[in-house]
């Protein structure tokens, strides 16, 4: 049962020496083996080079590297010299592509002494929120087969719900990260845009991009943001702000905190079991000594209309270095321009073949003004609700989806649909603050409900010491889908 | 509001570099015209007087120190070697520009 410690415990009994890196890593391969058949949560399996870094852990037993012998898997869109990382998309698939470099992130948990297991099944390019778009076919969510595990980081959240590894990486752009974290009941951690690096790993949409990560607990997320968080050289964007030692900062406490919950987030429309787990941890909070008031966030209801226009506008532009000269498939062509499309058309599946169409319409002439230049002034709307509404407040606690995870391939015909799924995940991406998902209940058919805790800009230290508080006071995120094993 | 023709989304496809099949013409020209006029809401907000937000946490750009890093991030024949396309001389052959 060594696969289902928390980050935190294995910790502890690696450093006692009650448990080898071996027997653990060797644990979430065994749990992985035996579960992933079902789930596919893992599109590529390292476990050689991972049982041979356990050894050396082992051997060595260098008790100075703060995640020593720790295994974990990251999303398929982080780069790891020699492994294969190909987005789960064809255009990158067919050659595996094997990147010469690490991504910063990768780096700083292989310097860390964390063991990588493989790579996470996601959305094509991170485009979607169910891995449906996976090149590899969609994953499963653990708490009932028949459904999604969100997305995109759905294989990452799928693996830590089934405990396949003791932490993931994920990426959160518009909810990637906190959305499947719901749909899973695991923790989910998106950070304030430019606390992580972003270098090294595959962009989708860069100015809304973000590194996180999915664990078993809050505890967890801050061991792991104090050692991921900071200024990288190679990320422009990443800001030099100082990182606390999120973990010290866990205290328990919420005796004098003021929540914020936004009426536009609690609204008719939701499956009322959803809202009401929601409320529900607001009156847990009060009860451990926090103030809860209401807030608003007027802009809420452009939020996916405006991530629509900008995200796929800096899709189109990010995708365009995927046209089979440094990397991916080759075809037979008369000339370049033929050439390139030919690579594109063959490689690009269907989602990201229309968020390239829509970037593409949206930045082309006679438009931009009326789409591009109008979203980024909503957006500025929306960042300024949220300046107004955590002045109030020193946090907010949202539901993250106004519904549990929905069937595969309910929304398959119907793209609009599938994107107002990220209606209350999608303008705290545009507000670039950051967002805790933590599990607060079960529905009556056993499925994970997921609230956000939303913070200020690089203010993670708050709204983790509030979901370790809370999960110090609740038991959600100890339930575990009844997977056997 | 707009609906998109098949001849404007093979226009946007053209400067997208992707070649779309008649079926995904069709496709494109429902899914996109159903997409763009959701994004329409975006007109009936009053943005006059708002500046446009690029990036959201207040950066600067900031040029780094004009020296030599310590070392490339990356071989450059590393970087090469995951090219499909036939490797001459440390470049990358490509199909012609002039067809």
């Amino acid at each position: 049962m060594l696969h289902t410690l928390t980050l935190a415990e294995a910790l502890r009994k690696l450093r006692a020496k009650e448990v080898s890196a071996t027997e653990l890593t060797q644990a979430c391969i065994d749990r992985i083996d035996s579960v992933d058949g079902t789930l596919n949560a893992v599109v590529y399996k390292n476990f050689d080079s991972a049982l041979e870094e356990a050894k050396k852990f082992d051997d060595n037993f260098d008790t100075s590297k703060p995640l020593g012998g720790i295994p974990y898997l990251a999303k398929d869109v982080f780069c790891e010299a020699g492994v294969p990382t190909t987005a789960c998309s064809n255009m990158l698939r067919s050659k595996d592509y094997r990147p010469p470099f690490d991504s910063t992130t990768t780096k700083r948990l292989k310097e860390a002494g964390a063991i990588s297991l493989g790579k996470a099944n996601t959305d094509e390019f991170t485009m979607g929120g169910s891995t449906e778009t996976s090149c590899y076919g969609v994953t499963r969510n653990p708490w009932d087969s028949s459904r999604v595990a969100g997305g995109s980081s759905g294989g990452s959240a799928a693996a830590i719900a089934a405990d396949e590894c003791l932490f993931a990486l994920g990426t959160d752009t518009g909810g990637s990260i906190r959305q499947p974290a719901a749909y899973c009941g695991c923790t989910g951690l998106k950070v304030t845009y430019g606390r992580t690096s972003r270098f090294g790993v595959m962009s989708m949409a860069s100015s809304l991009d973000t590194i996180g990560v999915l664990t078993k607990t809050v505890e967890d997320a801050a061991v792991l943001l104090r050692l991921m968080a900071g200024k990288d050289p190679l990320d422009g964007t990443t800001s030099d702000a100082p990182v606390p030692n999120y973990p010290s900062l866990l205290t328990g406490s919420m005796e004098g905190m003021t929540i914020g919950l936004p009426q536009e987030y609690f609204t008719e429309g939701m499956d009322p079991e959803v809202r009401q787990a929601v409320r529900d941890a607001a009156k847990t909070f009060e009860e451990m000594g926090a103030t809860v008031i209401d807030v608003s966030l007027p802009h809420t209801r452009y939020g996916v209309a405006t991530y629509y226009v900008l995200c796929p506008s800096e899709v189109s532009s990010n995708m365009a270095r995927y046209d089979g000269i440094r990397y991916g498939h080759t075809e037979q062509a008369s000339s370049l321009i033929a050439y390139y499309e030919a690579i594109r058309s063959a490689g690009f599946g269907p989602e990201v073949k229309r968020r390239i169409m829509i970037g593409t319409y949206a930045l082309s002439a006679g438009y931009f003004d009326a789409y591009y230049r109008q979203a980024q002034k909503i957006r500025t709307l929306v960042r300024q609700d949220f300046d107004a509404a955590l002045r109030q407040a020193d946090f907010l606690l949202a539901p993250v989806t106004p519904t549990p995870a929905f069937a595969i391939g309910a929304h398959a015909n119907d793209p609009v649909h599938m994107y107002l799924e990220d209606a209350l995940t999608v303008p705290i991406s545009l507000a670039g603050v950051p967002g805790l998902a933590i599990p607060c209940g079960l529905t009556t058919r056993q499925l994970p409900i997921g609230m956000q805790l939303i913070g200020k800009h690089f203010d993670e230290a708050t709204i983790l010491r509030a979901g370790h508080a809370y999960q110090q006071a609740t038991q959600w995120h100890t339930r575990k889908p009844g997977l056997g094993g | 509001m707009a609906t998109l023709t098949a001849a404007e989304v093979r226009h946007i496809a053209k400067l997208a570099r992707l070649q779309l099949s008649d079926e995904e013409v069709t496709k494109f020209a429902t899914e996109l015209t159903s997409i763009l006029s959701y994004i329409d809401t975006l007109r009936e907000v009053d943005t006059a007087g708002i500046e446009p937000t690029a990036q959201v946490t207040g950066a600067v750009h900031r040029l780094r120190e004009d020296a030599l890093r310590a070392g490339p991030l990356a071989d450059p024949d590393a970087l090469l070697s995951t090219s499909p396309l036939p490797i001459v001389d440390h470049q990358i052959q490509t199909p012609s520009a002039h067809g």
